[in-house]
């Protein structure tokens, strides 16, 4: 009996070496991330990663980094979207226009946006998929279109202020549940000025999750005769990952908490990992990217999984839209410019290819934060816009470069 | 006559694998040679040293052409001398003109500026030389596979081909065209183009070879020659898989069951040109356990009719009925046709019926994911179960389930989508090319399978250009012609010669 299930899955042995070269892209971009934050933490004298600066980068990245949930099932399906900045600021624009000059309630104009952006999502997905017309084509029009509503939406100016219930999504931070003499209890224990202990004890948990996920997994693989991570490197990165997220999350306590910001993006993200890695919808959509051909032959709807991923799209722009705006505390006309190609670029950082099938959500993030990083990096340090521009370039060039160097070798 | 070619225990090692073990390959002046083996023998690998796609030096072994040692150190070398590839995969550019492509890289040019009067005078003289009539203007777009060929033979008889190579030139050409084509080697061998063909119908083989190499296992184990009458097809076969093969065809008992599909009356147009009928009021039945086979030649129709009513998969204004086990059924698209307990496994397994960059597993799943989940949401350790189960049951050779299945040979490929079908759990298959491009190993494992459905009482349709397979397996066959089933035929009634009088007598 032993010997039978032996048979069926006997676990692949792989030296350490072999499988560092297999797996080269998730690694890499893993430890891309870890030097560039290591690099500019010690040239900006640690204000990289001092509390208020952590906060500030999740912040900063929130927009980008919802869009990319999107942008990567939309790339995966063998499409693209140009115009989800325009989108973005167009959703501002909109919210705006509600809240401040017709005096709508703030539910109200967030569920009116997020429905706008799922039907501008679904109109231009509807030509994609039903008249098979090249998505880069419609989303370029898009992407002109509804630069030009938000500007005559806006009457080329500034609007704002938003009330402070809307400026919440932003800027606004979870409670603290916990009682206080917990916190103040922490925080001398800690020598820290004060401790969230929300935010402390998310990280702690998400640390525990991750772990028991990832032994899980590995379990899991190690009986169906799945190749295996040598442990070595599973405990390092399992290690790794959970420290650094116990850490950002301590350094988030000390200043002011949880960011709302931050719980939606990370549920979000857990929601769109699940989706594409483990439904039959995510499955099909890879099928789709793959080989539409042999995807509609095996009785997959391509044309409205097309259809559905644009209108996801739209909603998930519609809701970076509002986080932008405020976070802005205003919608200006130029709100978004531009942004589509930051997005579109932590896509593939994170490993997505171009003609589609291939990335992960979790590759999609991690290329967000590495852009966000040197962003925020560079910024710190004084370069200017200019140079700002060519090193994030020259990054996604390196980053494809390597994507293909590694593939030719494999092959 | 002395030897053109000689390569001399070519040894060729990539990381891992010994590709080629001191091949000995000896080419006579004007002769056609030909080169068989099963896939992945070593034959392209072999073809691939001689062109200089891997240059002298990343292999062991001498290469000795016309009398001088040979140190090729790429295709532009090799072509210098005379050697000229042509690929399965042609090699033309679709929208260009035949002209073009034939002195495309090679034009006829002063300053970069195009000749077109030279160009058109050399081109319509080349044409001549392969028999076609077609203007030098024509797309070559617009030319069929069998034609295409022919202008690739013509562009490499505007290099002064010395040595020229077809790789499986007929692999995806009708009988008629095959024939013209090994016509036109015979005329290229009067002229004293010396020729090696890859192939894998032996008829071909026999009818224009003067010798046979047999490569298997990356070694050369025979050579045959016509003159002292060595070439036959049963010798060489045993060669190829190192056995007997008494019978290339399993048997099967016989029975036909219940009638399982019943197609009425199907009309269909002209995706792009409505006015174009496609197929003509065809009638087709299968019955339980039944294997029914479509001949015909290249363009009759029978890939559009298998795919019209898989779906609607191809064409427009299709009318007609389909029944399952007498009670109508919607076949209007792909998933409503599965669900009918049809499947339809393509002729062009990589471009229609694969995803090539995914795991084996993903792919025998593709079709039927509700199967291994729960409410949407899938279960992996279900998946590779029944992953495993087919790569056992259908003898897919892998390493693992998790290899992505474009690292397999074309046999292991088509049994991929054999598993993915059987996998949907259909009444009633249709194989379109079940067996085309894959060695003679692994057709016999696809008879073997199709054999195996037929006892378990599926039904199942078999489209086939290669007529010793329809004969050998089928029970009954229909015969196809422009659109219109021309005639049908019982296994007893059935032979080549009454299949053909039924097509050229329509």
């Amino acid at each position: 009996m032993e010997l039978a299930e032996g048979t069926a899955g006997a676990p692949k042995k792989l030296g350490i070496k072999e499988y560092l070269v297999r797996h080269m892209r998730e690694y890499g971009l893993l430890f891309a991330l870890i030097a560039i934050m290591a690099f500019f933490q010690i040239v900006t004298n640690g204000t990289l990663l001092k509390p208020v600066n952590v906060t500030n980068l999740l912040l900063q990245n929130s927009y980008i980094i919802i869009m990319a949930l999107g942008m990567l099932i939309v790339i995966v399906s063998g499409n693209i979207d140009l115009s989800v900045g325009s989108v973005m600021g167009f959703v501002g624009a909109l919210a705006a226009v509600m809240i401040v000059e017709w005096e709508l309630s703030t539910g109200v104009t967030m569920v009116t946006c997020l429905v706008a952006g799922g039907l501008i999502g679904a109109a231009q997905g509807y030509w994609i998929a039903y008249w098979k017309i090249p998505s880069f084509i419609v989303t370029l029009a898009g992407m002109l279109v509804f630069r030009g509503l938000s500007l005559w939406l806006l009457e080329g100016q500034s609007l704002g202020p938003f009330p402070r219930e809307f400026q919440m999504i932003s800027n606004g931070f979870v409670p603290d549940i916990f009682p206080s003499w917990l916190s103040s209890g922490l925080a001398g224990l800690l020598d820290a000025k004060r401790v969230n202990v929300l935010s402390l004890s998310t990280g702690l948990v998400a640390a525990g999750l991750i772990t028991w996920m990832g032994m899980k997994s590995r379990a899991q693989n190690r009986a169906y005769g799945m190749e295996v991570e040598p442990s070595a490197f599973f405990y390092a990165r399992i290690g790794i990952t959970s420290l650094a997220l116990i850490f950002i999350f301590y350094k988030l306590s000390t200043f002011r908490g949880l960011p709302n910001v931050l719980l939606t993006m990370g549920v979000l993200t857990l929601i769109y990992a699940f989706f594409t890695e483990r439904t039959v919808t995510g499955r099909r959509i890879y099928a789709l990217g793959g080989n539409e051909k042999a995807a509609k032959l095996s009785g997959i709807k391509t044309e409205r999984l097309t259809f559905l991923a644009f209108a996801n799209m739209g909603v998930l722009a519609a809701a970076a839209g509002m986080v932008f705006a405020a976070r802005l505390n205003s919608a200006t006309p130029k709100a978004g410019f531009a942004l589509e190609l930051d997005v579109i670029a932590a896509v593939f950082i994170g490993g997505a290819s171009m003609s589609g099938g291939v990335g992960k959500i979790v590759g999609a993030v991690v290329g967000a934060f590495l852009m966000g990083v040197l962003n925020n990096g560079m910024s710190i340090l004084g370069i200017g816009i200019d140079y700002q521009q060519v090193i994030k370039g020259l990054v996604l060039l390196a980053a494809v470069i390597f994507d293909v160097y590694n593939k030719s070798k494999q092959a | 006559m002395n030897a053109l070619l000689e390569m001399r225990s070519i040894t060729k090692e990539f990381p891992g694998v010994k590709a080629l073990d001191s091949v000995n390959l000896a080419v006579k002046q004007g002769e056609i040679h030909a080169l068989v083996g099963e896939n992945g023998a070593g034959k392209s690998t072999l073809m691939k040293v001689l062109s200089g796609v891997y240059a002298a030096g990343s292999y062991e072994g001498e290469i000795h052409y016309d009398g001088a040692l040979a140190e090729f150190s790429g295709i532009s070398d090799s072509e210098a001398r005379g050697i000229i590839i042509i690929h399965q995969e042609l090699a033309l550019v679709p929208l260009l003109s035949i002209a073009e492509n034939l002195f495309l890289g090679n034009e006829h040019a002063v300053g970069g500026i195009v000749d077109w009067r030279e160009t058109n005078r050399r081109t319509e003289e080349l044409l001549r030389k392969v028999g076609l009539s077609e203007p030098p203007s024509a797309l070559v777009d617009a030319l069929g596979v069998g034609k295409q060929q022919l202008v690739e033979i013509a562009k490499a008889l505007s290099k002064e081909v010395r040595l020229l190579i077809l790789d499986e030139p007929t692999a995806a050409l009708s009988e008629s065209d095959s024939q013209a084509l090994l016509d036109l080697m015979l005329e290229l061998k009067e002229q004293g183009v010396t020729q090696i063909i890859i192939s894998h119908k032996l008829n071909e083989v026999r009818r224009v070879a003067d010798t046979v190499t047999v490569i298997r296992d990356g070694t050369s184990v025979s050579i045959m020659e016509a003159e002292k009458g060595e070439i036959t097809e049963d010798r060489i076969v045993r060669d190829m898989v190192g056995r007997d093969m008494a019978d290339r065809y399993p048997g099967r008992a016989r029975r036909a069951g219940e009638t399982l599909m019943e197609v009425k009356g199907w009309n269909v147009w002209h995706p792009q040109h409505s006015e174009r009928q496609m197929i003509n009021d065809v009638n087709l039945a299968v019955r339980a356990g039944e294997v029914v086979g479509i001949a015909g030649l290249m363009g009759a129709g029978r890939t559009e009719l298998a795919m019209s009513i898989f779906g609607q998969s191809y064409g427009r204004n299709i009318s007609g009925s389909v029944e399952m086990k007498g009670t109508p059924v919607d076949v209007s698209s792909v998933s409503k046709a599965i669900k009918a307990g049809l499947a339809y496994v393509t002729e062009d397994r990589k471009s229609l019926g694969l995803v090539l960059d995914e795991t084996i597993q993903r792919n025998i799943t593709l079709a039927n994911l509700p199967e291994v989940s729960r409410n949407m949401v899938l279960n992996e350790a279900r998946e590779t179960q029944v992953a495993e189960d087919y790569r056992s049951a259908l003898n897919i050779r892998t390493p693992s389930v998790f290899q992505k299945v474009m690292n397999l040979s074309g046999g292991n490929q088509q049994k991929v989508v054999l598993s993915k079908w059987l996998f949907a759990q259909p009444e009633v298959l249709i194989l379109d090319e079940p067996t085309r491009g894959i060695d003679v190993g692994a057709k016999f494992e696809i008879y073997g399978i199709i054999n195996d459905l037929s006892a378990q009482g599926k039904g199942v349709v078999m489209i086939s250009s290669e007529m010793p397979e329809l004969l050998g397996m089928c029970d009954r066959i229909y015969v196809m012609n422009e659109g219109s089933f021309v005639g049908e035929l019982s296994a007893e009634d059935a032979s080549q010669e009454r299949i053909m009088s039924l097509i050229v007598t329509e």
